[in-house]
């Protein structure tokens, strides 16, 4: 990937598709290491998966849930002298089930790719949401930008998808305007 | 600074419209935006569509949604057109600036962009 903005957007669309209501992405960009965390409450994986999950040549493409993402974005962070970390509760054993993806990045090392348009992937995935709410936290030196989509859709009700080109222009230049101010 | 008042005006406006579009059989717009597609270039490939459609007051008549990998990776960013009662058009290789000519000459004046589907990448 050119850019960290489109891993997270790709990791996130694992939380899609494994069924989650509920998307949290954090990053903490307070010092040159950059963490990221997403964490969903979606399907979770059986722990004989968990365990292979990063590496792209125990997956098949019958069981490919997860496909090259994850071990494109472990590489990605090894290669900064960073590190990932993924825990999953699978559903058929835990009520509490989800994933939660970390990934830490030294963003002063010369291998690690810019964040690129973190807006314009934020946009792509709001815009296949459907039902699954997002909370959005980045965490940078003295400020905070944030969004959650719950409090947009209590603005909105049902009679309006997050995913009408009104609301995610508005959202483009709401995160526009954060990112400005900090 | 923007507020959330504001979308409460945007949903006042758009409440009528969303419920009009519902009923209808519509075009579809179909980008994929799994691993590959988003690795290739896909991300201004999907913005660019909505974003298009918007300008062209087409948000009634036509849909954009994401879908995952259709299993033809060296072709992404891959797009797929559904017109009522016509075949299916695979678009491969998209970039923001084919989406602009995809929706002026396919979805507004009904020709396909045939140099940019499949079958002219296979040739």
């Amino acid at each position: 990937m050119k850019e960290l903005s489109l891993n997270i957007l790709d990791i996130a669309q694992n939380s899609l598709r494994a069924g989650a209501t509920f998307l949290k992405i954090e990053l903490d960009q307070r010092t040159h290491l950059l963490t990221i965390r997403i964490t969903d409450n979606g399907c979770g994986m059986k722990p004989d998966f968990l365990a292979r999950v990063a590496d792209p040549f125990s997956t098949t493409r019958t069981t490919r849930p997860v496909g090259l993402g994850l071990p494109l974005l472990k590489m990605e962070a090894e290669m900064t002298g960073g590190r990932i970390q993924i825990e999953s509760r699978h559903e058929s054993m835990y009520s509490d089930h989800g994933t939660c993806v970390t990934a830490v990045f030294d963003t002063a090392h010369v291998d690690c790719p810019p964040m690129g348009d973190l807006v314009g992937s934020l946009l792509v995935l709001i815009q296949g949401l459907k039902d699954t709410d997002l909370l959005f936290v980045h965490t940078l030196p003295g400020t905070k930008v944030q969004l959650d989509t719950r409090q947009l859709r209590a603005e909105l009700t049902d009679a309006v998808p997050l995913s009408e080109p009104e609301v995610l222009e508005w959202i483009r230049e709401y995160l526009t305007e954060a990112y400005a101010a900090s | 600074m923007k507020s959330l008042a504001e979308l409460t005006a945007i949903r006042d406006k758009m409440k009528a419209r969303v419920a009009i579009r519902e009923g209808g059989a519509d075009i579809r717009i179909v980008v994929g935006m799994a691993t590959c597609g988003i690795a290739a270039g896909a991300r201004p490939v999907l913005n660019a569509f909505v974003e298009g459609i918007a300008q062209a007051g087409l948000t009634e008549k036509v849909t954009v949604t994401q879908t995952g990998c259709i299993g033809i990776c060296q072709y992404e960013p891959v797009v797929e057109v559904f017109v009522p009662g016509q075949e299916k058009v695979t678009y491969v290789k998209m970039t923001a600036d084919k989406a602009k000519e995809v929706i002026e000459k396919h979805i507004l004046n009904g020709k396909p962009v045939v140099e940019y589907t499949i079958g002219k990448a296979k040739m």
